[in-house]
């Protein structure tokens, strides 16, 4: 008989396809709960979640935004938007990576402590990446960083020998390029 | 329609706007409320059931059976928590619940009160969707949403979870026609671009199949109906899943049985062999697909399916269409005949040619005895002397489920009730007090094992109270069936745990919950027993002892393909036919 090593009577991973990295918006009804039905949704189903943001966005209409980085084969990514979409509090799911139309943004707090020329060069590289100094001590600062998730993560790599303490990051935010809405 | 009332009489009236003649439930104290304003009307039926894992499944034989939405009514905490099976097994075979739980007060809630637990939280994954209502003014809202979204798109259960207060409260009332949903509209018209190219691909097919499933069946008895218009039109041979038997006659000679694990030698086969294949509200499950890279490998696959997450899960196909089946093949019928499609009629001639072939090698063929009851044998028999009547079957999991739906023939739709997603033991009895009290002159008969029957036989007791002549059909070989068959097959003989150990006396029981006791345990006395539980107006548990090794068969075994199935007559080496990996694998 033809069994290979896969051999399965479930739905066996036969075929390796290439992991991608994809941003969703997702318009939802600012209801109890409807972040709980998101989570649990990947969660259930064994789906990633890299980033998740959330937030009101029209208080009137009660419509919130949640912003999802995701990975994923190309079939995962396509069942994570049909299953997000049959939500009932759902209203539209949008996959900005796909549209390649959007920007994304991420705001850190990034804690650097030291002194010397750690803190010179660490003031200098902040200046660089348009970092603000949010506060400071005699042997400490905070920046606050602001853009897209590489440039966040190459500016942390930068103060980890400067003295890295901590982090306290948003996660993605994204909107479309244009003047058409959602 | 808008008017003041109690959040416990909005139920009530939402009930009865919703056009709900019967629900089912067990009172308790965060429901009272509503049992009381129950009890000062005489529109809406309660069947009060023993156990609110029963109450989900008598409202979910009694929407299959009839495609309305059915209903049930549970106090808070356990109440809510023993309907947690019955809730998932209705969202696994998509079928229209409107489940009312209780809640302790809302000043309560997060306190561990009483009888309280998180039943939005508990019910989120097992639910289509689930409300926690904090105030009686968006109770009537809300509760015609619930019917809205039970039954429109692919159906499921809605929870609706009531706090004691709202249900005391005094609030407005508005009636369904004044609800509108805001964000769910389930897309049910296919797109025409995509069902023209479909046609185009069937019209050229040389070994086409029609693979038919439960959303046929839920689409409403239209559905059917074109499925079988559309089958006359093409010529082509049909296939259903376990949930979709009905939808196609069995009688007609291009129907070829159900396929995948038991499915027949036939079906599997032109599904393994075909070159286009019509998906029509199925969902390529583990059970019909086997390994899944040796799945019907050379062919091109439409799927036709109302709920787009279903599409492209499993399996890859080439023509998606997201719509109703009914409406989707409305539109093919039309455009098939405005286009004058033909078949190749030389190829699907040969095809049939492959396909009785197939057929002649008579897979469901079994050793029959003279000595003792074959369990394939007593669901002929059953069959053949219930076949003059208006029949409904349910089932409960495991062999005899299989056999069942082997040899039982079923011409309509929704006279098939039984656990296929979630596979709940347990299913059958409660489905069919819920089939009976739906069509009280009917034949309603529970085909059961002898394990499964046990863990909701306080059932009975509901049948007995209200009168409902169910007949509960016991194929006992005094195994867990399937688990003994499975232990048989990959773990050596060793039958751990699966001896039925200690039954009842079926017959006995039966005589204790006021019903009527039949064993039989010969051939030769198998009809006349049949026909005696037939003329019987009472409940009826019937012990048919059958052959207790019986395997059953076709079946694809773990790891194999459809074209690699195992038929009865290999049953000596069906130990060595599935391999060590295979094994790991249910």
């Amino acid at each position: 008989m033809s069994n290979g090593a896969s051999a399965s009577h479930y739905p066996a991973q036969t075929v390796k396809e290439r992991i991608e990295r994809h941003t969703l918006s997702v318009l939802v009804d600012n209801e109890p709960g409807v972040l709980a039905r998101v989570i649990g949704l990947f969660s259930g189903r064994g789906y990633n979640i890299e980033s998740l943001t959330v937030s009101e966005t029209e208080h009137r209409q009660h419509l919130s935004l949640i912003t999802i980085v995701t990975t994923g084969t190309p079939m995962v990514i396509e069942q994570i938007k049909h299953q997000l979409d049959r939500m009932v509090p759902v209203y539209r799911v949008v996959d900005m990576t796909i549209t390649g139309r959007s920007i994304e943004r991420e705001l850190a707090m990034v804690k650097v402590r030291g002194g010397g020329d750690n803190r010179v060069e660490a003031l200098r590289l902040a200046d660089a990446f348009r970092a603000r100094v949010i506060d400071a001590t005699t042997e400490s600062f905070v920046f606050e960083i602001t853009g897209n998730t590489s440039k966040i993560n190459q500016f942390i790599d930068l103060m980890r020998p400067l003295g890295l303490v901590e982090v306290s990051r948003t996660g993605v935010a994204a909107i479309g390029r244009g003047p058409e809405g959602m | 329609m808008t008017q003041q009332m109690t959040g416990a009489e909005m139920v009530i009236q939402a009930m009865i706007d919703q056009g709900v003649e019967h629900i089912f439930g067990y009172p308790g104290g965060a429901v009272l409320p509503i049992y009381d304003a129950m009890f000062q009307q005489e529109k809406l039926r309660h069947i009060l059931v023993r156990h609110e894992q029963g109450a989900v499944h008598a409202a979910e034989g009694y929407a299959r059976s009839t495609g309305k939405v059915g209903c049930v009514l549970v106090t808070s905490g356990p109440g809510a928590t023993n309907a947690v099976t019955g809730l998932t097994d209705a969202l696994m075979d998509s079928i229209p619940l409107v489940c009312i739980t209780g809640q302790v007060p809302t000043h309560l809630i997060g306190n561990d009160a009483f009888q309280e637990c998180d039943t939005v939280g508990i019910t989120r994954p097992c639910t289509k969707h689930n409300y926690l209502v904090k105030s009686v003014n968006d109770l009537a809202r809300v509760l015609h949403e619930a019917f809205y979204i039970a039954a429109n798109g692919r159906p499921g259960p809605v929870v609706v979870d009531i706090p004691k207060d709202v249900q005391f409260a005094t609030g407005t009332y508005v009636g369904p026609k004044a609800v509108q949903m805001k964000s769910y509209k389930p897309k049910v018209k296919g797109d025409l671009d995509k069902i023209k190219a479909a046609i185009e691909m069937l019209a050229n097919a040389k070994k086409p199949i029609i693979y038919s499933g439960g959303g046929i069946i839920n689409s409403g008895k239209e559905a059917s109906h074109l499925l079988r218009e559309f089958a006359r039109l093409t010529g082509f041979p049909v296939t259903s899943t376990l949930m979709g038997l009905g939808a196609f006659p069995a009688a007609n000679p291009q129907w070829l049985g159900m396929l995948g694990m038991h499915g027949t030698y036939e079906a599997n086969w032109t599904m393994h062999d075909c070159d286009v294949m019509l998906c029509i509200g199925a969902r390529f499950d583990d059970r019909i697909t086997g390994r899944i890279d040796a799945f019907s490998p050379g062919s091109r696959k439409i799927h036709v399916d109302i709920d787009a997450s279903s599409i492209n899960k499993n399996v890859k196909v080439d023509i998606p269409i997201v719509g109703d089946c009914a409406n989707v093949l409305e539109d093919m019928i039309r455009i098939w005949r405005s286009e004058a499609k033909q078949v190749d009629k030389q190829a699907l001639a040969a095809w049939w040619k492959q396909i009785d072939k197939w057929r002649s090698r008579n897979s469901l063929a079994y050793r029959q005895s003279n000595e003792t009851i074959k369990p394939q044998y007593a669901i002929q028999r059953l069959y053949e002397l219930t076949r003059d009547r208006d029949v409904y079957i349910t089932t409960e999991v495991g062999q005899h489920q299989m056999w069942a739906a082997q040899f039982f023939k079923f011409e309509e739709p929704n006279r098939w009730m039984t656990s296929g997603g979630l596979g709940t033991m347990g299913y059958g009895l409660p489905a069919s007090v819920g089939v009976q009290l739906a069509h009280p002159k009917s034949l309603v008969i529970d085909i059961a094992g002898e394990a499964s029957v046990l863990m909701t036989m306080q059932e009975m007791s509901t049948a007995a109270q209200y009168r409902l002549p169910i007949k509960i059909f016991i194929l006992n070989n005094q195994y867990m069936g399937m688990v003994r068959q499975w232990q048989e097959l990959l773990h050596g003989g060793r039958y751990s745990e699966s001896y039925s150990e200690a039954l009842p006396d079926f017959v006995k029981l039966a005589e204790a919950y006021h019903g009527v006791g039949i064993r039989c345990d010969k051939p030769g006395d198998l009809d006349h027993a049949i026909k005696e539980m037939i003329n019987v107006d009472k409940p009826v548990i019937f012990d048919c002892m059958v052959d207790q090794l019986e395997n059953c068969f076709p079946m694809i075994p773990s790891g194999k393909a459809h074209n690699e199935m195992l038929l009865g007559d290999v049953e000596g080496d069906i130990a060595k036919a599935i391999d060590e990996k295979g094994k790991v694998l249910v």
